[in-house]
């Protein structure tokens, strides 16, 4: 492990930040005034970057890490809340200022060969930033800085690499360039984005073992967004776990690695591949994938992939779909046909709502739907949904399934570590417990 | 019993800069139902093997040795008998499951027209119920036969594509990289998919991987391959716990897993294909190079701890020359040639 850095002032805070993108809809949705909706790729996210520190932002694809990041730098434009950096507002900034603070703030992408101008030899392109600013306009200046900084990345010597292409180079290599590229201006904060994710196991170690030099010697303060939890603990003092556009778990390295609070931070811990034949892949993982960001789950985004969710994690309609679904699939073919013989078009549980209206094909009674989920309850117990299920019953051409309320995680702090889930909110549990109670009566 | 045995097998690239040797005399056996996991770092020639095995390598590439599939040399056969051979008997699984489906065709489709394509004889209720039962088996419910890829989430696309290769009913199934574009959560659920595999059917596996902890949790055998060449093989417990090979062993320490508490790497980089180094290809990083590495190419012997290795360090003894066993004086390795 580092050793902690000196931290000294807020560099970066954000406030409940959110990055939304609006979809665009058909023609007719605009014509009948419907709202396309919006992809909420950042929903609501809080934190404070120290001066020096390195905070790691962990998520799968599709949590929203990227958008933040790039946010940050208003290379996205926010929504809503507010960017404060070194003090002062950014949030609604012109561009043509926030251009020269970008000479501050710097980021770094996963695809070095993207990054990199094909044509534009090493000399150019790392100089390039100089030039943009008006740093130097002087050939000779210009060239001392750029080779001392490519020698200052292991690029050396640099004559050999000045007048090198991209693609003269192997994907380490140009990693580096970039990074050069990146620090040429002497900013504060660097954004890395999977700076590592592209590159071989072996290679990795030595672009890391960089950025911790460079952040040393040039005192960086470093955001690193990855997926990847095993370089986010070597290399991060503390962790942000992202989830579908919010953070969930956020706190000191060792305290998250140590004693992960929210489940899908357990989750993810217990399903990376370690390098070690003893140690099999757990079989109880949350099944399914992050969801869409333009209907994100009712109550606690988590909730449908959750081992721990209960009562009042924001049970719907469309966790019956996912239910009857996972159930139909390898099941035999005679008794699929069966059920779904009873069962009308899936497509009705697609909404959000705390009453699920399964409905019953033409000509069956809804009696027989009742039956059918309430057999299924009686075969998976322990099946989650179940928790927030509070009656079954018939109504008309459908079976409703009612659940309880569902509620919106709030931002506690539980032993310094800040987390989003009712499992650690007594008034949440307390009204878990209630229904429960009602529920055996 | 072994599926596939390649002996001495060579691939060369024809370039500008002269022939690359991707594949550079391997031996190999994958017997029946077994998983191989073939690692290797990018360059190494592990994707040309597995394609070399498919009969997809481009054009100019030469083929040479031997690669015995039930009784036939896939080297010598032609493109014709290998559309024949692709995916009845060997089956294959690609690295993005996100550009492989038609997005104009429906998931039934998919399936209609690989099992016309290959079991012409089959009943549309036949092709049904194998499409369904092969989609079960992946969890994907029946429910959602006739919808299009872009109604399927990254993780079930990739599903689908291992249904759409199992429904042939292959012998040997080759997985390049499957689980690269996909996220830890729904890796590990393909992961243990494809370790299923053989408890269910009788299918090998040849699962290629950059990822030393996929081959860790799914493979019971593991090669190593450096070079173009495979510089250890045997059972992967082994090969983890006791690694042979000095590059496996630092290969081992420089990745970065949860217990990491110290940075370590390789110096340099793997070496130009078209231009190797003499003799062991390793030499130049190996930290225990010996004056022989430099002069002889390394024999395949067999270690103490029972896998194949390709290192003077094991022996044999009595091909080392005298004064051989010297450590090598390394000029420093210049930085220039960092990865």
């Amino acid at each position: 492990m580092q050793k902690k850095p000196e931290l000294n002032g807020t560099l970066l805070e954000v406030k409940d930040l959110k990055v939304h993108f609006p979809l665009r809809g058909s023609f007719v949705e605009r014509l009948v005034g419907r709202e396309p909706g919006s992809v909420k790729a950042v929903d609501g996210v809080s934190f404070q970057l120290q001066r020096g520190e390195v905070l790691g932002l962990v998520g799968e694809s599709g949590s929203g890490k990227t958008t933040l990041g790039r946010a940050l730098l208003r290379l996205a434009e926010p929504t809503e809340g507010a960017i404060v950096y070194d003090g002062r507002d950014i949030t609604r900034v012109e561009e043509r200022e926030m251009r020269s603070l970008r000479r501050k703030m710097q980021i770094v992408f996963q695809d070095p060969h993207a990054s990199l101008n094909p044509a534009m030899d090493l000399e150019t392109a790392v100089g390039h930033p100089l030039s943009i600013h008006g740093v130097t306009k002087d050939k000779v200046d210009m060239r001392r800085r750029v080779s001392e900084m490519l020698e200052r990345v292991g690029l050396a010597p640099a004559d050999r690499f000045l007048t090198k292409y991209p693609g003269d180079l192997s994907g380490g290599q140009k990693q580096r360039a970039v990074l050069a590229r990146a620090i040429m201006l002497n900013p504060d904060l660097l954004v890395a984005d999977e700076p590592v994710s592209m590159l071989d196991m072996s290679v990795r170690a030595k672009i890391l073992e960089l950025m911790i030099g460079l952040k040393d010697e040039f005192d960086l303060t470093y955001l690193y967004i990855t997926h990847d939890l095993a370089t986010a603990r070597f290399f991060c003092d503390r962790i942000a776990i992202m989830y579908l556009g919010r953070i969930v778990e956020l706190g000191q390295t060792e305290e998250i690695f140590a004693n992960p609070r929210h489940p899908y931070t357990a989750s993810l811990l217990r399903a990376i591949p370690e390098p070690d034949p003893a140690k099999g892949i757990p079989r109880d993982l949350p099944r399914g994938e992050v969801p869409d960001a333009v209907t994100p789950p009712h109550g606690c985004n988590f909730h449908p992939r959750c081992p721990r969710a209960f009562e009042v994690c924001g049970w719907e309609a469309r966790d019956v779909r996912d239910l009857l679904e996972e159930r139909w699939a390898g099941m035999a073919e005679q008794e699929f046909t069966r059920e779904q013989a009873l069962i009308g078009d899936l497509d009705a549980l697609d909404e959000v709502s705390e009453i699920a209206r399964v409905p019953s094909t033409e000509g069956v009674r809804s009696r027989h739907v009742v039956e059918l989920l309430e057999r299924i309850r009686r075969e998976q117990p322990e099946t989650r949904l179940w928790k927030g299920a509070r009656s079954i019953e018939e109504g008309g051409k459908e079976a409703l399934i009612q659940f309880h309320e569902g509620l919106e995680p709030r931002h506690l702090v539980v032993d310094s570590v800040e987390v989003e889930c009712h499992l650690y909110d007594d008034e949440a549990r307390g009204r878990a417990e209630e229904h429960a109670r009602k529920g055996r009566k | 019993m072994s599926v596939l045995s390649a002996r001495d097998l060579r691939v060369w690239y024809g370039t500008s800069r002269g022939p690359v040797r991707a594949v550079d005399g391997i031996s190999l056996e994958i017997n029946a139902g077994e998983t191989l996991g073939l690692v290797g770092e990018s360059g190494c020639g592990k994707s040309t093997l597995g394609r070399s095995i498919l009969g997809l390598l481009p054009r100019g590439a030469v083929i040479d040795g031997e690669l015995l599939y039930d009784g036939q040399n896939l080297t010598e056969l032609s493109q014709r008998d290998f559309r024949r051979l692709r995916g009845p008997e060997i089956g294959l699984i690609f690295q993005e499951p996100m550009t492989r489906l038609n997005p104009l065709m429906r998931i039934s489709d998919h399936f209609k027209e690989t099992l016309e394509a290959h079991e012409s004889s089959l009943t549309d209720e036949e092709i049904r119920r194998r499409s369904l039962d092969a989609l079960g088996g992946m969890g994907i419910p029946p429910t959602r036969f006739r919808q299009y890829p872009h109604e399927f989430s990254g993780g079930m696309r990739q599903r689908i594509m291992i249904a759409l290769t199992l429904v042939l009913r292959p012998k040997l199934l080759i997985a390049d990289e499957p689980t690269t574009a996909l996220d830890v959560l729904v890796e590990a659920q393909i992961l243990q998919i494809l370790g299923d595999l053989k408890k269910n059917a009788d299918t090998a596996l040849l699962l290629i991987t950059h990822n030393l902890g996929i081959v860790a949790e799914s493979c019971e055998r593991v090669a190593v391959m450096y070079a173009g060449q495979i510089v250890e093989e045997g059972a992967a417990r082994t090969v983890f716990s006791q690694p042979a090979h000095p590059y496996t062993s630092e290969l081992l320490r420089s990745i970065i897993s949860l217990k990491t508490t110290e940075l370590h790497y390789i110096p340099g980089a793997p070496p130009d294909l078209a231009d190797p180094p003499n003799a062991c290809r390793f030499h130049p990083r190996c930290p225990y190079a010996m004056q022989v590495c430099t002069a002889k190419d390394p024999i395949e012997v067999r270690a103490e701890t029972g896998q194949r290795v390709l290192c003077w360090l094991h022996g044999p003894e009595e091909e080392i020359p005298p004064g051989g066993k010297a450590p090598l004086e390394r000029e420093a390795i210049a930085v220039a040639e960092e990865a």
